[in-house]
C-alpha cells in the first residue's frame, strides 16, 4: 500500500512540476520536451489505475506522434516565444479571473459531488466482461462489436480530415520539373540523338 | 455482445446514413479520377444521392427503432429532420454550381465535403448517446470548417476558417467537459438510461446540472445563440456565399434536433434547470439579433445576424418545454430554411463586373433593373419579418402560440417586440431596392438561382393555402419526441 502511494505521489509531482514548466520554459524546445516527461508520468498513473491500455496508448500516440509532431513544428517555423509571451501578458488579467472562476466552480461541484442510486448498475452495462480479463482484451472485445458504429464514424472523421488537408494545402503548380521514371526509362535513343553530316565550311541549321 | 446477424439487423436502423456514405465514397473516387473539371458532374451526383437517401427515408417504416446498444435512435421525429437536412443540403448543393465556378473555387471536394458534412448531422439527429452526438458533431463541423477557407488564397476566407476552427474546438472541449460530468455523476450517457436513472433521483445533483450546462453551452455555439454567436457574422462575410448558405441553413436544423433529443429525452426530469438556461439564450438572441443588425452594410453580416434572431424564435418553441413548443419549433425551422434558401439564392446572384458584390447599398435600384428579383426578395423579406399571410408569420405565430400556452408570457411579449425591431432592417433592404436610384447595375442573373428563389418564393406566399400539411407532418415527429 505504502509503495503504491508513494509511487503516486512521485507520478503526480513530476507530472505538475513538468506542467508548469511546459508554459513557463523559455526555450519552446524544453517545453516540448517537459511535455513528454508530463506524459511518461500521466502514463505511469494510467498503470497505477489498473488502466495498462490507456497507458499505453498515451505513450504511442502523445509521445510517439503528437509530441514528436510538435517537436518538427517548433523547430522548423521558428516561432517568436518571447512575442507570444508579450501578448499572453496582455490578456492576463482577464484569463486569470475566468480561470480562478472555473477553478470556484470546480471546487464547489467536487465538494458536493456524489454519484447518482444508479451509477454503479449503469457502469457496468456495457461490458459483459469474464472476471480476470486484462482490459486490452476487454476493450478489443468491444471495441469491433458493440461499438462498431463509433469505430466507422471515427474512420469517416478520419477520411474527412485527409481530405480536408489536402484541398487546403495541395497546389498544382504548373511548370515545376518531376522526375517521371517511366518517361526517363522508355527514353530511346531515336528521340534525342541526331547525327549530322556537316559540310566543311556550313554550320548547322 | 453480437454476432454478424445482430450488426446487420441494428444496421437497418442506420440504413439512409450508410447509403449516403457509400454514395459518398463513390462520388469522391469518381471526383479523384476526372478532377476539377468535373466539379458540375460531382455536385449533380452529389445532389442525387442526397435525393436516394430522401426516397431511403421516406420508404422506411415509421415505427421507433433503437440499434447499435440503444446508441442511435430512428423515429419519426429522425425521420422528418433527417428529409429537411437533405432537402436544405440538396438545394443549396443545386445554388453552388454557377456561383463557384465564377468565384473560381469549383474544386470537386466542395460537394464530398457537404455531403459528409450531411452525414454527420444525420447521425446527430439519430443520437440517442452522448457519444454518438458528440462524434457526430464533429463528422459535421469538420467539413465546415474546411469549406469556410476553401478559397485559401483570400485572407479572409482562411481567417474565418480559423476562427471558426479555434472557436469550434473550444465548443468541442465544453460538450466534453459536460458530457463527462454526466457520465461521471449517472454512470451512463445513454439519454434512455440517463432519463430512468433521472427518474429514480429525489432532488438535483449539481454535478449534473453544471454538466447539462456545460452540454447546453457547447450546443448553442453550434446553433450560433447569443452569448455563444461572436464568430458567426465573421465567418459568414469570410466564407464564400456557396458556404455561407449551406452554414446557415442544413446544420442549424440538425443541431436543433440533437438539443431537442438531449433536452426532452435525455433530462426530460430536469426540465425545470434547462428551461431558464435556454429562456435566456432565447431572449439574448432575440434581443442580439434585433438590435446589432440594424447599423450592418454588408447583407452577409445582416443575414448573419438574422440568423442569430431567428434561432431566439425557434428556442423559443423550446422553452415553452411542451408538446406544442416542440411542434413550433419543427415548424419554425422548416420554414426558417425555406426561407433563407430563397434569400442566399438570391444574394448569390447579387454580382457586378463579374465580381461578388454585398455591400446593401448596391441593392439601390433593383427594383428597375431587375423587377422580379426584387418582387422575390421583397416576398422573403416580408416572411423573414413575419408579416402576415407570408409563412414566416405563421413560424411566429405557432412559436409565441406555444410560449404563452407555457405561460412564458415574458418571453411572448419579448419575441413581439424584437421582431418589430427586427422588421425595420428587413423592410429597410426593401425601400433601399425600390426608393433608391440605382448606383451601379448588376449582372445578369443566372436562371438556375432564379428557381431556386422562385420556388422558395413561391412556398413562401402559397403556404397560407396549406399550412396545415407542415403542422400535421410536424406533430407527427413531435409525437415521437414527447408524450404528451
Amino acid at each position: 500500500m505504502i509503495v503504491e502511494a508513494i509511487v503516486f505521489y512521485m507520478f503526480s509531482t513530476i507530472l505538475l512540476l513538468s506542467g508548469i514548466m511546459v508554459i513557463s520554459a523559455r526555450n519552446p524546445v524544453h517545453s516540448v520536451l517537459f511535455l513528454i516527461l508530463g506524459f511518461f508520468n500521466a502514463a505511469g498513473l494510467f498503470v497505477l489505475l489498473g488502466a495498462e491500455f490507456l497507458a499505453m496508448i498515451l505513450v504511442i500516440v502523445y509521445v510517439g506522434a503528437v509530441a514528436v509532431l510538435f517537436l518538427f513544428v517548433v523547430m522548423m517555423l521558428n516561432v517568436d516565444m518571447s512575442r507570444m509571451r508579450d501578448n499572453l501578458k496582455k490578456n492576463m488579467t482577464v484569463a486569470a479571473v475566468v480561470g480562478f472562476v472555473l477553478l470556484g466552480e470546480l471546487v464547489w461541484i467536487f465538494s458536493n459531488w456524489h454519484f447518482s442510486e444508479d451509477a454503479e448498475l449503469n457502469v457496468q452495462t456495457p461490458f459483459s466482461a469474464e472476471d480476470a480479463m486484462d482490459n486490452t482484451r476487454a476493450l478489443g472485445e468491444v471495441m469491433y462489436t458493440d461499438y462498431m458504429l463509433f469505430f466507422q464514424m471515427a474512420g469517416l472523421v478520419l477520411l474527412v480530415a485527409m481530405i480536408g488537408a489536402i484541398t487546403l494545402t495541395l497546389r498544382h503548380r504548373p511548370g515545376v520539373k518531376r522526375q517521371k521514371i517511366n518517361e526517363q526509362v522508355n527514353r530511346q535513343v531515336k528521340d534525342v540523338l541526331r547525327v549530322e553530316q556537316v559540310e566543311s565550311g556550313s554550320g548547322i541549321v | 455482445m453480437y454476432s454478424l446477424a445482430d450488426f446487420y439487423f441494428h444496421a437497418t436502423a442506420a440504413l439512409p446514413e450508410i447509403v449516403l456514405t457509400v454514395f459518398g465514397m463513390i462520388i469522391l473516387l469518381f471526383g479523384l479520377v476526372r478532377e476539377d473539371k468535373s466539379t458540375p458532374q460531382v455536385t449533380l451526383m452529389t445532389v442525387s444521392a442526397f435525393a436516394v437517401t430522401a426516397l431511403v427515408i421516406a420508404a422506411m417504416p415509421s415505427e421507433p427503432f433503437k440499434g447499435f446498444m440503444g446508441s442511435f435512435i430512428y423515429d419519426p421525429f429522425a425521420q422528418f429532420m433527417k428529409l429537411l437536412v437533405l432537402m436544405g443540403g440538396a438545394a443549396c448543393l443545386a445554388m453552388t454550381l454557377s456561383y463557384n465556378t465564377q468565384e473560381k473555387i469549383n474544386r470537386f471536394e466542395f460537394p464530398v465535403l457537404a455531403l459528409f458534412s450531411t452525414v454527420g448531422m444525420m447521425f446527430i439527429i439519430s443520437a440517442n448517446d452522448l457519444m454518438l452526438a458528440y462524434v457526430g458533431l464533429e463528422l459535421m463541423s469538420l467539413p465546415l470548417y474546411v469549406l469556410v477557407s476553401i478559397r485559401r488564397d483570400f485572407l479572409r476566407s482562411s481567417e474565418a476558417g480559423i476562427k471558426y476552427f479555434v472557436l469550434g474546438a473550444l465548443a468541442s472541449g465544453m460538450i466534453l467537459y459536460g458530457i463527462s460530468l454526466i457520465y461521471g455523476f449517472s454512470g451512463t450517457i445513454n439519454f434512455t438510461r440517463l432519463s430512468e436513472t433521472l427518474a429514480l433521483q429525489d432532488g438535483v445533483s449539481i454535478t449534473l446540472s453544471f454538466g447539462l450546462i456545460m452540454l447546453i453551452c457547447g450546443v448553442a455555439f453550434k446553433l450560433s445563440a447569443v452569448p455563444f454567436h461572436m464568430w458567426t457574422p465573421d465567418v459568414y462575410e469570410g466564407a464564400p456565399t456557396s458556404v455561407t448558405a449551406f452554414l446557415a441553413i442544413a446544420p442549424k436544423t440538425a443541431v436543433f434536433a440533437l438539443l431537442a433529443r438531449i433536452l426532452f429525452d435525455g433530462f426530460g426530469d430536469m426540465t425545470a434547470q434547462w428551461q431558464d438556461v435556454i429562456w435566456i439564450i432565447a431572449a439574448a438572441s432575440m434581443i442580439v439579433g434585433a438590435f446589432a443588425a440594424i447599423p450592418q452594410t454588408s447583407i452577409k453580416r445582416l443575414l448573419a445576424y438574422s440568423t442569430i434572431g431567428h434561432m431566439g424564435y425557434a428556442l423559443v418553441g423550446m422553452t415553452a418545454a411542451s408538446f406544442d413548443g416542440v411542434r413550433s419549433m419543427i415548424v419554425y425551422m422548416a420554414l426558417y430554411m425555406v426561407m433563407n434558401i430563397g434569400v442566399f439564392a438570391i444574394v448569390l446572384m447579387l454580382r457586378q463586373n463579374d465580381r461578388q458584390t454585398t455591400d446593401i447599398d448596391n441593392l439601390s435600384g433593383l427594383g428597375k433593373t431587375h423587377p422580379v428579383v426584387a418582387l422575390m426578395m421583397t416576398v422573403l423579406m416580408f416572411s423573414m419579418a413575419g408579416i402576415p399571410p407570408l409563412a414566416g408569420f405563421f413560424g411566429k405565430l405557432f412559436v409565441f402560440q406555444a410560449a404563452v400556452s407555457a405561460e412564458l408570457y415574458g418571453l411572448a411579449v419579448l419575441g413581439v417586440l424584437t421582431s418589430v425591431v427586427a422588421a425595420y432592417y428587413y423592410l429597410r433592404i426593401i425601400k433601399i431596392m425600390y426608393f433608391e436610384e440605382p448606383i451601379h447595375v448588376l449582372d445578369k442573373p443566372t436562371r438556375d438561382l432564379e428557381v431556386i428563389s422562385g420556388i422558395a418564393t413561391i412556398f413562401v406566399v402559397a403556404f397560407i393555402l396549406f399550412p396545415q400539411s407542415l403542422v400535421n407532418a410536424a406533430q407527427a415527429a413531435a409525437t415521437a419526441l414527447v408524450t404528451i
